[in-house]
């Protein structure tokens, strides 16, 4: 059958199992919306392309199903590219169709061009400039492929307007395959053997997972690996939710703003098996001094991750699926019968971990009057009892929800770590409720960060989505003005945001609700109603100024070097 | 140290500023560059030399192969290969330098493709070290000008 190149478009879309577009009209995409209302897609209208991408980022973290966003040609795509340099640092599969100008004007400094595919080319994994429909169908299928598989992330496809305009036959294709582009999915099994080997002999193990293990599924392979061989688990901002927090082997998040226990057991091990991350120095701290007594096991499906930063003894390209997989086959195939079980080998390790633990656990000084931030996300996740999808804002806030929110299961904790963008955490709630309709979304927030995409109270109101957005007010933006306190004098410029809105009032003239918090006593009661709403809810609770987010590792010291509180 | 990577990629548009953006996002170095097509139609061949240690040249050769339009990668550094470059200079060869620039020219097995009152046009190919030692050489009678293609390599054939 003939189609257009917008049919081809919202058709291959369907084709696809797209169900929602998160999008922002402009002329250069006027031909696409035009048809849309023939095709079975829900469309989500952002109140700005900042929030459509990280609206369809957050879809696709929580559902992990690729993540769709429309927006024009210009300003609207240049709006988009701090959300699709999100995604990338994260590895997020989302795709972006931007309107472009028609083909014969593109180099003219035509109204509303710019080279979209230019800009983003070091923040997408891949993009495309269709420039001949009949190009259409087979680069959606690629776009699809590339976003979802590998590594995942954003893949952007820019289509001129007479592209869009113009027809050809349509035929989507069924099966793809790219010469140059063949992800090794399955692991080396030689290197399978020898992480097995390691496994057995090693005496103070450790699991670091990353992102990747939710990205790949894994959650419960890794559970498994954990629970049998009785290793002690830490993960990274990217990973909480991949393994429960209830369970003794969880010693917390590692890093800058990790527990004690984590820091110190990633610092004591002999073995570390680094599962599907990439040793970012918001984890390592100092490179020279980062775990220089283990035997480094590193298992990603990205070889670029694998010897980055740090040496590795056993690498292992593939995706952590198939690795747990194969490992476990290893270690069930052949139980050494002389060796000791992994509980008795662990022992004394275990031992010293959990005494760590006890030592110095994440905590807070709750004696005067103001609000503590902790004690806030600690309410919403008894309140929730681990069930909730979180998302955050960056700053204090964020590293608040990641320490106190006892997540018990992957995809519930979304938030942006490698590109910490202010303004993400709530038109991520925006999808992820989309995505998620019967789960309770909760946005925690800071008085600055929620500013920058508050614009889409609108879009939640409009589509009755019953987000929550809890901002842990200091009337600061925390996180710049606990580095001054620490690390420069206190000299607070730039940071104190004095001129603030009523954000009660503000939610009430978008047509949500809004409470504000003073008191600690009424914490849970006002947190609990708010949960209750089915309606978009803002709760602005008033916090204690000056807290400072802790155990803390200086950037560039050693991460036993913890600044505890 | 020096390298010699060979790349494969699709011959499509963009490919080439994909892979230079690659080199300056993340700071690497590119000494020579070089793009041709190759026998077969929708496949250009680029030769890049750069420098950097064995960590850094692996994290080079991981990323381009990481590009969604690279087919191959290879470092041809520590494997038995031919490398040439073709240069042309313009050399001052006035008079009485003639004589003696044509002497050079003769024995480093260079021709002279343009030749003029005053000056000669050059072309000579060879290894980096040839084509560097030329211009030593011809630096006296006054070097006027110079075009470089840039290393291209190939594996050598199995000797045994
Ligand atoms: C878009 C963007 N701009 C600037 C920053 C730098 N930054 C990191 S945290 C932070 C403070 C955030 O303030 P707030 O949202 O109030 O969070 P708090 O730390 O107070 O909890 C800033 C400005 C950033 N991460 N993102
Ligand atoms: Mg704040």
């Amino acid at each position: 059958m003939e189609l257009t190149g917008a049919q081809i478009l919202l058709e291959s879309l369907r084709r696809e199992d797209v169900d929602v577009v998160f999008g922002f009209p402009g002329g250069a995409v006027i031909d696409i919306y035009d048809q849309l209302p023939n095709y079975p897609l829900r469309h989500v209208l952002a109140r700005h392309e900042q929030g459509a991408i990280h609206a369809a980022d957050g879809y696709a973290r929580a559902s992990g199903r690729v993540g769709v966003c429309l927006v024009t040609s210009g300003p609207g795509a240049t709006n988009a590219v701090t959300g699709i340099a999100t995604a990338y640092m994260d590895s997020v599969p989302v795709v972006v169709i931007t309107g472009q100008v028609p083909t014969p004007l593109i180099g003219n400094d035509a109204f509303q061009e710019v080279d979209i595919v230019g800009i983003t080319r070091p923040c997408t994994k891949h993009n495309y400039l269709v420039k001949d429909v009949r190009d259409l169908a087979g680069v959606i299928k690629e776009a699809f492929y590339l976003a979802a598989t590998g590594r995942p992330g954003p893949v952007l496809i820019d289509l001129p307007k007479d592209v869009q305009q113009a027809r050809c036959e349509y035929k989507y294709p069924k099966t793809i395959k790219m010469r140059s582009y063949n992800p090794t999915y399955t692991p080396n099994p030689k290197q399978v053997a020898k992480v097995a080997d390691v496994l057995r002999k090693a005496k103070k193990p450790i699991i670091y997972a990353g992102g990747g293990v939710i990205a790949s599924t894994a959650g419960d392979d890794l559970v498994w690996l954990a629970r049998s061989q009785q290793i002690p688990v830490t993960a990274t901002l990217m990973a909480l939710g991949c393994f429960p927090a209830n369970d003794s082997l969880w010693v917390g998040m590692l890093g800058m703003h990790g527990t004690y226990a984590a820091n110190m057991a990633i610092s004591h091990a002999d073995l570390i098996l680094a599962i599907g991350t990439r040793f970012d120095d918001r984890v390592t701290g100092k490179l020279s001094e980062f775990a220089k007594n283990a035997k480094i096991v590193h298992i990603d499906i990205d070889p670029t991750s694998i010897q980055k930063n740090v040496p590795v003894h056993i690498p292992v390209v593939a995706d952590c699926k198939s690795f747990l997989a194969a490992l476990r086959g290893h270690l069930e195939a052949a139980p050494a019968e002389d060796a000791p079980a992994p509980a008795e080998r662990h022992a004394a390790w275990l031992g010293t971990v959990a005494a760590w633990k006890t030592e110095k656990p994440l905590t807070y000084d709750q004696n005067g009057g103001a609000i503590k931030p902790q004690y806030v996300v600690e309410v919403i996740s008894r309140l929730t009892k681990g069930e909730a999808v979180i998302t955050t804002e960056v700053g204090q806030n964020q590293m608040w929800a990641a320490q106190f929110y006892q997540f018990l299961r992957p995809r519930s904790f979304i938030s942006s770590g490698g590109l910490g963008t202010m303004g993400f955490g709530f038109p991520a709630a925006i999808g992820a409720q989309m995505a998620c309709p019967d789960r309770l979304v909760i946005d925690v927030a800071g008085d600055g960060s929620i500013q920058m995409c508050i614009q889409e109270l609108a879009t939640a109101v409009c589509y009755d989505l019953p987000v929550k957005i809890v901002i842990l007010n200091n009337g600061y933006l925390g996180m710049v003005r606990q580095w001054q306190e620490l690390f420069y004098k206190k000299n607070y410029c730039a940071t104190c945001l004095d001129v603030a809105p009523d954000f009660v009032k503000l939610a009430e003239a978008y047509g949500a609700a809004g409470y504000r918090v003073t008191d600690p006593a009424q914490v849970e009661s006002v947190l609990a109603e708010a949960f209750a709403l089915p309606k978009t809810v803002i709760v602005d609770v008033v916090i204690d100024r000056e807290e400072n987010v802790a155990p803390m590792v200086p950037a560039g010291k050693s991460i036993t070097e913890m600044i505890l509180v | 140290m020096r390298h010699i990577l060979s790349i494969l990629v699709e011959d499509e548009p963009g490919v080439l500023s994909r892979v230079a953006g690659l080199f300056s996002g993340r700071g690497y170095n590119i000494e020579t560059l070089n793009v041709a097509p190759t026998l077969t139609e929708d496949l250009s061949m680029m030769t890049i030399t750069t420098e950097g240690d064995e960590a850094i040249v692996e994290q080079i050769v991981k990323q381009l192969r990481k590009l969604v339009t690279t087919l191959k990668v290879v470092d041809l550094t520590g494997v038995k290969s031919v490398e040439r470059e073709m240069m042309l200079l313009r050399v001052d060869a006035e008079g009485s330098k003639r004589a003696e620039v044509l002497r050079i020219v003769d024995i480093f097995r260079c021709k002279v493709v343009d030749v003029s009152l005053d000056e000669l046009i050059i072309e000579v190919t060879g290894t980096q070290d040839k084509l560097g030692a030329l211009i030593n050489l011809l630096q006296r009678f006054g070097i006027k000008e110079i075009a470089r293609t840039g290393a291209v390599a190939m594996r050598r054939g199995m000797q045994e």
